[in-house]
């Protein structure tokens, strides 16, 4: 059989997510937001959540988020997403809301909101994307930006006497009484990308059944501000990132 | 809940008028002198009669935020502080105002700069009126001068807000919020529906819901072109703001050869000083501005070419003076007399200051 | 016993070029085009062994920009 015909006689078993908007993206080539989006985008629509759904778009890469997913959408002030989720929930408790926030809108600027918005245990859904590295304005150091790395603004490697340490903020959240549920994932493979499916699935399952707030924490990469190939970035990644930042579930109480 | 008559402090007035008006949400944090109006929420617990959510915030930071999302969302939500409170606020009104979101704040000020004093004041004129945060943009400004003008001016801000999709702020200062007088509390509104909130607001962020197509909150747009015309659309909307909503009242001006200017509770106390300054044959009218922003500079204008001299009295170095000085032009005398620090003049100086202002000079 | 095979069919213009299609699939069966670029530039991602192709669908899952649609025939 040729090309045609299995695409003709067999079935299609993936497509681009019917929630991912026509237009291209405009994130760098490999870059793990996009992967991310199309997983948020099949969870909102395998669970019924396209008209009920709202998302709190960060300030970082992932700004223009509200471009890309066919649902409705809050663009925060920088690190401000949880408190704004937080009263677009409280004031609409029968819609999915949720926040997309980078590490520096997340554990940096936003480090108040993000703790008091768990620790109330606000039935929101915060998916944090970690790759240790300020995307949007060219390459600074995060947060979580691990010590010997180099940035923009540390570009002899970030030393912990001059830059402090890396802020491994997910943890800090599985320890406070109003997170239901707190999971460390990535997307460098289809198996873990499927996985981060379900756990965001996971997530979105237990804001809408009220247990508190999920924290869904991506491990990405950022080629740009790594200055490395995607796949390099990813072999990196899976070497030097898991190893401060270690997949798997920090606390699950659903 | 019928209208009804009750003594209470300012503060007080606000929280009961927003529940009455049908807010869906306050969000706020303690600082002194407003602190009474979360406190007064919290005791009334409005979430188990009209459902309004009340909730004290991390911080002023995470308050306006909380704001900006449920206004995003179409509700009638609201915060209040006081002067350092409302200064981290800045950030999020910003934003409020460019997302053309409608929202209540309240400042009831006290005196800075810095931590400054808890005491009343008014010296965040300029940071109101004027902008505050960054970008061009303007609040729609009401200034009460009584306790009854406190909660009337909830529901005034609240429409204001939603008729021009606009952040209002109620600018008080502490005398206003700490006082207690008789007010008038109207009945019990009920908060609209979301069928009522789709229609007023087909712009929120509600979820698609049956609507088709997506909305998108946002203050941000990349495009210098577009962001231009953006801009040229809140201009075009404060333009309207000017035109159709200056509020002021005027005392006494009918016959007046001079004019004192004031807001707030300090109009109160200039009243004192003018019936003073009559019993002793000096002719002096009021005018007092209830929106600071859209200012009265017409009315101002036109009083001035009627009297020989101006005397603005404010909580501050000289702040509302700059717009009656714009209003009147140069050849007019206008002076100044001020109070800092969280000092409130009595009638009788104020009396002493224009004398030596203008009569004995 | 039944055979699966599968095809895939990718969106050449909306394509970065970024190897990570290529790295996922398990049979080989994608490679980035050396020479040819598409509007924007990039050397895009292109099948290479059809016949490999077990419509696993690895690659269209990591693929960031949605480019790659998956199909799979069961041969009885």
């Amino acid at each position: 059989m040729n090309h045609e015909d299995i695409k003709s006689q067999g079935t299609k078993v993936y497509s681009r997510p019917r929630l991912l908007d026509d237009r291209t993206m405009h994130y760098c080539p490999g870059c793990s937001h996009g992967v991310v989006h199309k997983l948020v985008c099949e969870v909102l629509d395998e669970m019924g959540l396209e008209n009920s759904a709202i998302g709190v778009a960060p300030v970082g890469c992932a700004v223009f988020a509200y471009n890309y997913i066919d649902i409705d959408w809050i663009e925060a002030a920088h690190g401000r997403a949880p408190a704004v989720a937080t009263a677009a929930k409280r004031l609409n408790p029968e819609c999915a809301v949720f926040t997309y926030q980078g590490d520096g809108d997340l554990a940096a600027i936003g480090t108040a909101e993000t703790i008091h918005a768990a620790n109330r245990g606000d039935n929101i859904v915060i998916i944090f994307i970690n790759n240790g590295i300020y995307g949007m304005t060219g390459g600074q150091m995060a947060p979580t930006t691990l010590e010997g790395m180099k940035t923009a603004t540390t570009p002899y490697g970030r030393r912990a006497d001059l830059n402090g340490y890396p802020l491994n903020i997910t943890p800090l959240l599985a320890q406070l009484p109003g997170t239901c549920y707190v999971t460390r994932q990535s997307v460098h493979t289809a198996a873990a990308a499927r996985k981060c499916k379900a756990a965001i699935r996971k997530a979105f399952e237990g804001t809408l059944a009220a247990k508190g707030t999920a924290v869904v924490e991506v491990v990405g990469t950022c080629s740009s501000g790594w200055k490395m190939s995607p796949a390099k970035a990813n072999d990196w990644m899976a070497e030097h990132m898991f190893a401060a930042y270690a997949p798997g579930d920090l606390k699950d109480n659903l | 809940m019928n209208e009804e008559v009750r003594l209470m402090k300012g503060n007080e007035a606000i929280a009961h008028a927003a529940i009455r008006y049908g807010a869906d949400g306050y969000f706020g944090y303690p600082i002194t002198p407003q602190t009474e109006i979360l406190e007064t929420l919290e005791d009334l617990m409005p979430w188990e009669t009209t459902g309004m959510v009340v909730l004290q915030a991390e911080s002023e930071v995470a308050s306006i935020n909380m704001v900006y999302g449920g206004a995003s969302t179409g509700k009638a939500v609201m915060t209040s502080s006081s002067s350092p409170g409302v200064s981290l606020m800045q950030e999020g009104i910003s934003y409020i105002a460019a997302a053309e979101l409608p929202a209540l704040i309240v400042n009831v000020m006290r005196g800075g700069p810095g931590l400054g004093t808890i005491h009343p004041s008014q010296s965040d004129y300029f940071q109101a009126t004027k902008g505050g945060g960054h970008g061009d943009y303007h609040l729609i400004v009401l200034a009460p001068s009584t306790v009854q003008e406190m909660a009337d001016f909830v529901a005034l801000g609240f429409d204001l807000a939603f008729k021009y999709r606009t952040p209002s702020m109620i600018l008080a200062d502490g005398v206003v919020g700490q006082m207690m007088e008789k007010v008038v509390l109207p009945p019990q509104r009920p908060r609209r529906t979301p069928e009522q909130i789709a229609e007023q607001c087909p712009w929120a962020a509600t979820g698609k819901g049956g609507r088709g197509h997506r909305n998108v909150v946002t203050s941000l747009e990349l495009d210098s072109a577009l962001m231009e015309k953006n801009n040229e659309r809140f201009q075009r909307t404060y333009a309207e703001i000017e035109r159709n909503e200056v509020r002021y009242e005027t005392y006494f001006t009918e016959d007046a050869d001079y004019l004192m200017i004031a807001f707030g509770s300090v109009a109160r106390i200039c009243l004192k000083s003018i019936e003073m300054a009559r019993a002793e044959g000096l002719r002096i009218g009021l005018l007092r501005p209830i929106t600071l922003w859209p200012f009265p500079y017409e009315a101002i204008a036109e009083l001035g070419t009627k009297v020989k001299g101006i005397q603005v009295v404010e909580l501050n170095a000289g702040q509302m003076i700059e717009d009656v000085r714009l209003a009147v032009g140069s050849d007019m005398s206008v002076r100044h007399f001020g109070r800092m620090g969280g000092i409130v003049p009595n009638p009788g100086e104020i009396l002493e200051a224009f004398k030596r202002d203008f009569i004995n000079k | 016993m039944a055979k699966v095979i599968g095809t895939v069919e990718i969106e050449a213009e909306r394509c970065k070029g970024c190897d990570l299609c290529v790295i996922a699939c398990p049979v080989d069966v994608l490679t980035l085009a050396e020479k040819e670029v598409n509007d924007r530039g990039y050397h895009f991602a292109l099948i290479k062994n059809a016949d490999a192709c077990i419509g696993c669908a690895a690659c269209a899952t990591v693929c960031p920009d949605g480019c790659i649609e998956v199909y799979r025939f069961v041969e009885k």
